[in-house]
């Protein structure tokens, strides 16, 4: 509890003891005899009523003077002299008392939420040490570290800022980032981000960014910012605030003076109006429904997806029609060699022959071949999987031919390490395969040797992505790329797959279309078609990973960006943002987005109707004030609790 | 240019948004948040005046909600 919170606490005790005092005290004779015939009661009560809600009569006349007359402490102040007006004493204090116990809990339990959802997103870094010049080490507040700087990160330690690794290596735990528990190996040369937390090793680093462009700035701006673009359900609220109060203070006074001209039970009346202007502030509406879709937001960041506001959470919960992007979203977006075809020779012996010829270009296909050979030698041993070693020999003379591949000399031999063309052109006798993908032929000393096959794999996660979108109320799942037909139907033969081994409850279509060979602006026409497909009646996102998307992202209802750690540009264009590649997550943040509406939904309409409820009856002289009370505060405190479910992610691990 | 400032004891979410509304109608303010959630406020406004907005946001504030400090 805040001191302000204390202070308020104890008063309100004190309060309640002489009160509770008082009340005994009017029950015995000696309080009848002082009470008689003198004008002394209601200063007896004006004592415990003035000490609980000293603050309320305060700041009511404050806001007066300020020209703000429909507030809820005027209007409680009302409804307290009210019930003095008509002799309820006893009552005009229990109010107060009881709507101060309520504020008090309902600051509380606000405070509380608040933590626990800036708790989940502490990966601020406090202090980053910063080596000086000497080779002293000093600790600096990361704001103040410029880049280019070297920093020490001690095992344990947050990432203050971006950097590169200079020195040393380790498993880096990016689960804030990410969402991702496995933690990550980092070693040289490698750049890692702030917010994750260094594992084992002590790492010495040269920051490549200034605290504010950092990865954990940015994240926490993102979120911070999140509220300020409001849903549909916030904004409603807002306008219903701005118009509830006056319309209710307005009854009130309608209800003070019409019936009780016509009937002149002017006290019995008085006291209905009483009520409804305990009823008056929209408190639970104002304060719960944002807080619910904080605590979404808050537990989608928890799982490693940053939703960019309250809206953006609102359509996601309403998608009918996903459009993904081929490369780096269902795929893994890098070249790995699929398939080993050796003539005459074993394969790893095929893979040590190209290797050799292809270790120093600086081509992808070449790189997929040396990264082959590597992990096929270092089988077994993690560790050294890390080390960069190469120890096939180095060729004597090289020579790339642009569109071909390469000639290299080697131990005295020429290997060749290219396509068809290459083959054609040295008069090597090959045999031609056929498969998707990129096909390098290897022939050595003119005799030729087999054939690598290198192409993008699936990712292992998007056939699962792909069900359990389709279980989440997804109606469409489209495949757009730029590749050409065959290529993109290979890539869906490949994820239907797996589906009977791992779904086999699973009957319908992953991919519903394909549209393939598509340039950037075909892609967004692509996404007009379906948005007007559906006609208003659901949304339709685009995921991909943000490299040349950013017109399709934002053209889409919703832009889900992949693989976002470290790109401002995907961050910047895209209204969702997925740290890792992990498709999954797709469906679990819409998981996510409908548990917040159908909380901000119930509180809704439960406020609303015990408000109305409440209303009505105390027009009618069935509810007392102390009704009225529950139904301002209680309710208020309920519906925070049932906010506060909106932070917990359901099956998260 | 765009600024962000801390906020105690802001303790209705009603008053954040009566603020953020009366924030919004000061002269030379472009936009402005005031988020009960994170008890913190930006402020986007002209530069040159920047200080003599902000003594304005302090009243407009104050006016709303007594209690509620703007760390400057």
């Amino acid at each position: 509890m805040s001191p302000k919170q204390k202070k308020t606490l104890y008063r309100i005790i004190t309060a309640g003891i002489i009160y509770g005092g008082i009340l005994i005290w009017s029950h015995t004779g000696s309080y009848e005899d002082m009470i008689e015939g003198k004008l002394i009661e209601p200063f007896i009560y004006l004592v415990p009523f003035l000490l609980a809600g000293y603050d309320i009569v305060l700041k009511a006349v404050k806001n007066i003077c300020h020209g703000q007359v429909f507030d809820e402490n005027f209007l409680m102040l009302v409804a307290g002299i009210g019930a003095y007006g008509i002799k309820e004493y006893s009552e005009a204090v229990a109010v107060i008392l009881f709507y101060q116990v309520g504020e008090l809990f309902q600051s509380y339990a606000v405070g509380k939420s608040r933590k626990s959802i800036s708790d989940m997103m502490d990966i601020c870094p406090e202090y980053a040490n910063l080596v000086q010049e000497d080779g002293s080490v000093e600790q600096e507040d990361p704001d103040d570290v410029e880049p280019g700087s070297v920093i020490l990160i001690k095992p344990g330690e947050r990432v203050p800022i971006d950097c590169v690794i200079l020195e040393g290596e380790s498993f880096l735990d990016t689960s804030a980032l990410t969402g991702e528990s496995v933690p990550r190996h980092s070693g040289v040369g490698e750049e890692i981000y702030s917010g994750s937390v260094n594992g084992n090793g002590l790492l010495k680093c040269r920051t490549t960014k200034a605290y504010e462009d950092s990865t954990v700035s940015k994240i926490l701006e993102l979120v911070e910012n999140a509220s300020s673009r409001k849903s549909k359900h916030e904004t409603f609220i807002h306008r219903f605030a701005k118009y509830y109060t006056p319309i209710v203070t307005i009854g009130a006074v309608i209800l003070a003076v019409v019936p009780s001209l016509i009937t002149g039970e002017w006290a019995e009346w008085i006291r209905r109006a009483c009520t409804f202007l305990v009823i008056s502030c929209p408190c639970a509406l104002v304060i719960s429904v944002p807080m619910g879709f904080f605590g979404g937001i808050g537990a989608a960041s928890s799982i490693g997806v940053l939703v960019k506001g309250s809206s953006h959470l609102e359509a996601v919960a309403d998608i009918k029609t996903i459009c993904f992007d081929k490369t780096g979203t269902l795929t893994k977006g890098e070249f790995k060699v699929n398939s080993i075809i050796p003539e005459g020779c074993s394969e790893q012996e095929l893979l040590e022959i190209a290797a050799k010829a292809e270790q120093n270009s600086t081509h992808p296909v070449a790189g997929a071949v040396c990264e082959a050979w590597r992990l096929s030698v270092n089988e077994g041993s993690p560790e050294s999987r890390y080390e960069k070693k190469n120890a096939v020999a180095e060729p004597a003379s090289f020579e790339e031919i642009p569109g071909q591949g390469i000639c290299a000399t080697v131990d005295g031999e020429e290997i060749l390490a290219g396509n068809d063309k290459l083959m054609n052109s040295k008069q090597i006798d090959f045999k031609p395969v056929e498969r998707t993908g990129t096909v390098v032929y290897i022939a050595r000393a003119g005799k030729y040797q087999g054939a690598i096959v290198i192409s993008d794999s699936v990712k292992p996660e998007s056939v699962d992505a792909l069900v359990s979108l389709k279980a989440t109320g997804v109606n469409k799942c489209v495949l757009l790329t730029g590749d050409k037909k065959n290529q993109a139907e290979a890539v869906v033969n490949d994820l239907s797959k797996d589906v009977p081994k791992k779904h086999p409850g699973f009957g319908g279509k992953l991919i519903d279309e394909i549209r393939s060979e598509l340039y950037p602006q075909d892609k967004v026409a692509c996404v007009e078609n379906y948005i007007n497909e559906l006609n208003g009646a659901g949304k339709v996102a685009f995921a991909g990973d943000g490299i040349n998307d950013s017109p399709v992202l934002t053209r889409a209802d919703i832009g889900i960006a992949m693989g976002s750690l470290g790109s401002d540009a995907a961050i910047e264009a895209a209204d969702v943002v997925i740290m890792d590649d992990n498709p999954v997550k797709i469906s679990k943040v819409m998981g996510i987005a409908s548990k917040t509406l159908r909380i901000v939904k119930q509180n809704i309409v439960f406020a609303l109707s015990v408000k109305a409820l409440v209303l009505i009856l105390g027009a009618l002289g069935f509810a007392s004030m102390w009704a009225a009370v529950f139904a301002d505060v209680g309710v208020a405190v309920l519906a925070i609790l049932n906010s506060m479910r909106a932070l917990k992610v359901d099956g998260k691990n | 240019m765009k600024k962000k400032f801390k906020l105690q004891d802001l303790d209705c979410a009603n008053c954040a948004q009566k603020m953020e509304d009366a924030i919004k109608k000061i002269d030379g303010v472009n936009d402005a948040t005031v988020s009960f959630m994170t008890q913190k406020m930006s402020i986007d406004a002209d530069d040159e005046r920047f200080e003599a907005i902000m003594d304005e946001v302090v009243k407009v504030c104050k006016k709303v909600e007594p209690d509620c400090v703007i760390m400057r």
